[in-house]
C-alpha cells in the first residue's frame, strides 16, 4: 500500500509541477500588454502615463528577466501570494478567488456526489429488469450526449423565462445583502437550483450507463454463477454484483473530474453564476495575467486534491488494495 | 443453414443490428444536411437578410432569423459542416495519437511503458479545457483547423489508456508468442497480428473520440474561443445567449444547434453499443 | 433412492438451430455411490451437470424425468429448484478458483449465503470448522479474502462450502483439472472422505481424466456426443471395457512402465460429430471400427451383467 500511495503522490507532484509551469508560461504568450490595457482605461497625459507604466511594471514584477519571474512565482506561491488582479485592481488575486470559490464548491460538490449516487442506483435498477432498462437507458444516453451548456440554456429558458419559476442570473437576488436570514438563504437556493440541476442531469446519464454495464458484467462473473447454483436469492447476487461494480465507478469519478469542472465552467457562464468559471472568462476578456493564473491554479489544485481524496476512498473500500495486492481495478 | 463466412460475418450482423442502423441513419441524415444544406439556401450565415430582426420560423425562413436578422437555417447547415469536420479531424487526431502511445506502451512494456503511462496519467488529470482555454485565448485568429489540432492534442489520453490495455491483453495471447518465436520482427507483429484484432476496438475508440471532440468544440465555441472566421453550432448558442435570446424568447436560435449536437453525439454512442454487439458474439441478442 | 434420471433430453438454442447436447439419457446413482462421468470434450458431461442444477438459457429442457431421493426435481423451473439447490443437490463448479466474491471475507460470505437460505450460521460454525480441519485449512481462513488463498486452498474451501448442508447429491465438475498431481490425489481422497463422513450421500464426479476416477469412483459412466455409451463398476470399465469406444479410450491412456519406443500410443482417429445436426443412430458409428448397418438405429442402454450397462448393437445383439 505504501508503494501504491507513494506512486500516486509522485504523479500528483509531477502533475502539479508541470501544470503550474504551463500555467505560468502560457498567459505570458498572450498578445497585448496588461499594463497597457489598464492604462488605456484611463485617459492620461503621456508623461503621467509613462510614470504610471513604470510603476505598474515594477508592481507586477514584469521588469525582471523571464527566469526570475518564474522563480518569483514559485516563491510567491508558497507564500499564498498570487499577485494582484489587473481586472479588479487593486484587489489581490487570492482575494478575488476566495470570493468565487465557495460558489463553485456549492455547485460542484452536491452535483457530483448526488449525480454519482443517483446514477449508480438507477443504473443498477436498469440492469434488473428489461422494462426499466428500456426506459432508463435511452434517457441516460440522451442526457450524457447533451452538451452541458445546452441543457443549461434549455432549463434557463423553460423554467426561468417561460414558466418564470426560477431566476437565471447571479447567486442571489440583487436586492438582498448576504445575511443569515431565511429570505437570503432561500434566494441562494432559488438561484442555485437550475445550474445545479443542469450539471446533475448530464452527469447522471453517464453514471447510469456505466453502472448498468458494470452490473451486467458482474452478473456474468463466476461468483455470481456460483451463488445462483447454490440457490441464493437474487437479492444477494445483486448486492454482491453492486458492491463489485461500484469500485470501477469510484475510479471513474476521479477520471471524470476534469470534464465535470469544464461543465461547471460553461454552466456558470449561462447562468452568470459568480464562480471561478465566470471569473476565468472575464479574466481572459480583460487579459488579466494574474487572475488567469490564479483561476487555472485553483482548478488544478482542486482537481488534484479531489483525485487524491478519491484514491484514499478507493483504498478504504477495496479490501484487495489493503492486503497489498493489486491497485485499482480500472 | 450454413453459417456466414468469417469475413462477412461482421457485415452480416452489422446490417441486422437495430442500434447500429438507427444511430447510423440519424448521423447520415445530419451529414446529408451538412453537405447539401448550404445549397438549399441562398443566404450566407452572417448575411443580414431580415430587416425586421428576429422572426419565428416560417415558410420563408425555415428556422427563423436571429436577433440581427440572420438566417438561422443557413447558420445551422454551415455550422453542421464545422461540427463534422472537427469531429472527424479532432477525433481522428486524438485516436491516432492515442494509438501511437497506447500501442507502444502496451506492446513494449517495461520502462517505456512506465514513462508513457505516467505521462498519460499526468495529461489525463489536468483539466484539458482549462489548458485549451489558455492556449486558444493566445491566438488572435482561430480557424477550424487549429481547433481540430488543439482538441486532438488534448483528447488522446483516453484513447491511449484504452488501447494500451487492449494491446496488453493481446500481447500475451498465444498467437503473438507464436509469431515472436518464429522470429517475426516487432513491427511486423504489431501490424500483422495485433492490429487486425484491434481494428474493431479502434473503430469503437474512434467513434467515442468523434463524439467527444464535438462536445469539446461546442464548449470551446460557447466560451468564445471557437473559430473567429466561421460559424459553428457552439457559436450559434453563444451568440444566442449573449444577445438575450433567452429573455426575448428567440428559441429557434438556440434549440436547433443544441438539438443537433445531442442527436449526433447520442447516435454515435448508440452506434458504439451496436458495434460492440456486432463484434462481440456474447452480447448478441438471440 | 439416490438419483434416478430417465430419458433426459437437453438442447442448446443457438442462432443456427438447436444443438442436441444430451439425448435420452437414463441412469441411476445409488445412495453412497460415487459415480464418475467421463468422455471427450463436448460429449455432454458438463451439460448434464449444469442441466441438473442450473438449467438456464441457452440450455433448453426438452423432456425427461429426474428423481432425487424419490422426489421429483423440477429442473425446468428455476424458481422451484432454489429450494433444492445447496440443500439436496449441490455443485463444486469448474471455476472454483473464482467462485467466491473477491471483496468479501470468506466467513462473511458464508454467513450471508446461509442466512439468505434461512440457515443459522452460528449454529453451523462448529461443524464448518470441523470440515475445515478435514480439508486441512486453518480456521483463520474465514477471516481472509479469497485473494489471500492459493488455488488449491480456494478449491478446498469451495468443496467445503458446497457440501456444507449435506446434500444428497454432490456434483464435482472437473475439480482436479487445474491442480498438480499430488494435489489431485489429496482432493480425490477428500471427496471420498466427504462421502464416508456423510457430508454428501452420493456424488457425480465429472472429468476427462479417467485415471482420477480409478482412484475415487465406485462406478464410471462414459458418454459420447450426448449419448450414454457404457456404465459399470470402476474395475470393470478400466480392466474389462465392453464398448468399442471405451476400449479405445482406455487403451489410449499412457501406462507407467511402458516405453513408447516399443508400443505406439493409440489415439482414436477422427472427430466427434457436430451436434447441430447429429448423425442418425449411434453417434460413434462413423469412428467405430466395428460399425455395421444396424448401427443406424440408436442402440438401447441395456444391462449386460450386474450393474454393467452398454449401448452397442455388436455387444448386445447376442442378448435378448
Amino acid at each position: 500500500m505504501r508503494r501504491y500511495f507513494g506512486r500516486k503522490i509522485l504523479i500528483y507532484l509531477l502533475t502539479f509541477f508541470l501544470a503550474v509551469t504551463i500555467d505560468w508560461l502560457i498567459p505570458r504568450f498572450m498578445p497585448g500588454n496588461p499594463v497597457q490595457n489598464m492604462l488605456a482605461r484611463v485617459a492620461l497625459h503621456p508623461e503621467a502615463a509613462e510614470a504610471l507604466r513604470s510603476y505598474f511594471t515594477k508592481a507586477f514584477g514584469l521588469d525582471v528577466p523571464l527566469w526570475q519571474q518564474y522563480l518569483n512565482f514559485w516563491i510567491a506561491l508558497f507564500h499564498g501570494d498570487l499577485g494582484i488582479s489587473v481586472y479588479m485592481f487593486p484587489t489581490p488575486v487570492a482575494e478575488v478567488l476566495k470570493r468565487a470559490v465557495p460558489y463553485d464548491l456549492f455547485l460542484l460538490i452536491p452535483s457530483i456526489l448526488l449525480s454519482w449516487w443517483a446514477g449508480n442506483k438507477f443504473g443498477a435498477f436498469a440492469a434488473r429488469s428489461k422494462w426499466l432498462d428500456n426506459t432508463i437507458l435511452p434517457l441516460s444516453y440522451i442526457l450524457t450526449a447533451t452538451p452541458y451548456m445546452w441543457l443549461g440554456i434549455l432549463l434557463a429558458w423553460f423554467f426561468g423565462i417561460v414558466l418564470g419559476w426560477f431566476p437565471i442570473a447571479g447567486a442571489y437576488s440583487f436586492s438582498l445583502r448576504p445575511s443569515l436570514t431565511l429570505a437570503f438563504i432561500g434566494s441562494v437556493f432559488h438561484h442555485w437550483f437550475l445550474p445545479f440541476a443542469s450539471l446533475f442531469l448530464v452527469d447522471f446519464g453517464g453514471w447510469a450507463i456505466g453502472m448498468r454495464n458494470m452490473i451486467i458484467y458482474e452478473l456474468e462473473a463466476d461468483y455470481s454463477h456460483y451463488l445462483a447454483a447454490l440457490g441464493a436469492p437474487q437479492k444477494l447476487i445483486r448486492k454482491y454484483a453492486f458492491n463489485n461494480a461500484v469500485l470501477p465507478q469510484i475510479t471513474g469519478l476521479a477520471l471524470k473530474l476534469g470534464v465535470v469542472v469544464a461543465g461547471a465552467l460553461v454552466t456558470e457562464v449561462v447562468f452568470s453564476y459568480p464562480g471561478i468559471g465566470y471569473l476565468l472568462l472575464a479574466a481572459i476578456q480583460n487579459q488579466d495575467y494574474f487572475l488567469i493564473q490564479g483561476c487555472f491554479l485553483f482548478i488544478i489544485i482542486g482537481v488534484l486534491l479531489a483525485n487524491f481524496l478519491i484514491d484514499i476512498v478507493y483504498v478504504l473500500v477495496d479490501p484487495r488494495t489493503r492486503r497489498g495486492m493489486t491497485g485499482e481495478t480500472a | 443453414m450454413n453459417a456466414p463466412k468469417k469475413k462477412n460475418e461482421a457485415l452480416y450482423f452489422a446490417l441486422r443490428n437495430k442500434k447500429l442502423l438507427a444511430g447510423f441513419s440519424i448521423i447520415l441524415v445530419f451529414l446529408l444536411l451538412a453537405l447539401v444544406g448550404p445549397a438549399l439556401t441562398p443566404n450566407e450565415p452572417f448575411d443580414y437578410v431580415n430587416p425586421l430582426g428576429p422572426a419565428a420560423p416560417s415558410a420563408q425562413y425555415w428556422f427563423g432569423t436571429t436577433f440581427f436578422g440572420q438566417d438561422v437555417f443557413s447558420q445551422f447547415v454551415y455550422g453542421l459542416r464545422a461540427t463534422f469536420i472537427v469531429g472527424l479531424i479532432g477525433g481522428g487526431l486524438g485516436t491516432l495519437l492515442g494509438m501511437l502511445i497506447g500501442f507502444i506502451a502496451g506492446y513494449r512494456g517495461g520502462m517505456l511503458d512506465e514513462i508513457l503511462n505516467a505521462f498519460t496519467n499526468i495529461v489525463l488529470v489536468i483539466p484539458t479545457l482549462a489548458v485549451l482555454l489558455i492556449i486558444a485565448a493566445y491566438l488572435e485568429v482561430r480557424s477550424i483547423a487549429t481547433e481540430c489540432i488543439f482538441i486532438g492534442l488534448t483528447a488522446w489520453p483516453w484513447a491511449a489508456r484504452a488501447i494500451r490495455a487492449q494491446t496488453f491483453s493481446l500481447r500475451t495471447r498465444d498467437f503473438v508468442d507464436l509469431a515472436r518465436m518464429s522470429g517475426v520482427s516487432s513491427t511486423k507483429i504489431i501490424f500483422q497480428e495485433i492490429a487486425p484484432n484491434m481494428m474493431s476496438y479502434l473503430l469503437l475508440v474512434f467513434i467515442l473520440q468523434f463524439g467527444g471532440a464535438i462536445l469539446t468544440a461546442a464548449t470551446l465555441d460557447f466560451i468564445g474561443l471557437g473559430p473567429t472566421n466561421a460559424i459553428s453550432l457552439g457559436l450559434m448558442m453563444q451568440y444566442a445567449v449573449l444577445w438575450g435570446a433567452l429573455q426575448l424568447g428567440i428559441w429557434w436560435w438556440f434549440v436547433p444547434p443544441g438539438l443537433a449536437i445531442t442527436a449526433i453525439v447520442g447516435s454515435l454512442y448508440i452506434m458504439n453499443v451496436g458495434l460492440d454487439e456486432v463484434f462481440n458474439p456474447k452480447l448478441r441478442e438471440m | 433412492m439416490g438419483l434416478q434420471v430417465e430419458n433426459l433430453t437437453l438442447y442448446y438454442q443457438t442462432l443456427r438451430g438447436d444443438v442436441h447436447a444430451l439425448e435420452n439419457v437414463t441412469f441411476t446413482i445409488d445412495d453412497g455411490e460415487i459415480m464418475g462421468l467421463a468422455g471427450e470434450s463436448g460429449c455432454g458431461k458438463t451439460t448434464l451437470a449444469h442441466g441438473l442444477i442450473s438449467l438456464a438459457p441457452p440450455m433448453k429442457y426438452i423432456s425427461g424425468k429426474i428423481l432425487l431421493d424419490g422426489e421429483a426435481l423440477p429442473i425446468w423451473d428455476s424458481r422451484k429448484m432454489d429450494a433444492f439447490r445447496f440443500r439436496k443437490i449441490s455443485i463444486i463448479p469448474q471455476y472454483a478458483m473464482n467462485a467466491m466474491n473477491p471483496i468479501r471475507k470468506i466467513g462473511k460470505m458464508i454467513e450471508e449465503l446461509l442466512s439468505a437460505k434461512k440457515v443459522d450460521y452460528q449454529a453451523l460454525l462448529p461443524e464448518l470448522k470441523r470440515r475445515l480441519d478435514l480439508v486441512k485449512l486453518p480456521h483463520d481462513v474465514l477471516n481472509m479474502y479469497p485473494i489471500e488463498l492459493s488455488g488449491g486452498m480456494k478449491q478446498r474451501m469451495v468443496m467445503v462450502i458446497s457440501s456444507l448442508l449435506n446434500p444428497s447429491l454432490l456434483i464435482a465438475d472437473e475439480i482436479t483439472s487445474a491442480l498438480d498431481v499430488s494435489s489431485q490425489k489429496a482432493v480425490a481422497e477428500m471427496l471420498v472422505e466427504f462421502r464416508n463422513q456423510g457430508y454428501c450421500k452420493s456424488a457425480l464426479v465429472i472429468t476427462h481424466d479417467i485415471s482420477i476416477l480409478y482412484q475415487l469412483a465406485d462406478s464410471i459412466l462414459i458418454m459420447y456426443a450426448g449419448q450414454l455409451v457404457e456404465k459399470g463398476p470402476t474395475a470393470e470399465i478400466i480392466h474389462n471395457p465392453r464398448h468399442p469406444y471405451t476400449k479405445l479410450l482406455i487403451s489410449s491412456l499412457p501406462e507407467i512402465g511402458v516405453k513408447y519406443a516399443e508400443r505406439k500410443l493409440n489415439g482414436i482417429p477422427g472427430k466427434p460429430p457436430l451436434l447441430l445436426d447429429p448423425p442418425a443412430g449411434c453417434r460413434f458409428r462413423e469412428r467405430c471400427p466395428l460399425a455395421f448397418d444396424k448401427c443406424y438405429q440408436v442402440p438401447p442402454f441395456v444391462e449386460v451383467s450386474a450393474g454393467h450397462f452398454i449401448a452397442c448393437w455388436k455387444e448386445t445383439d447376442g442378448h435378448a
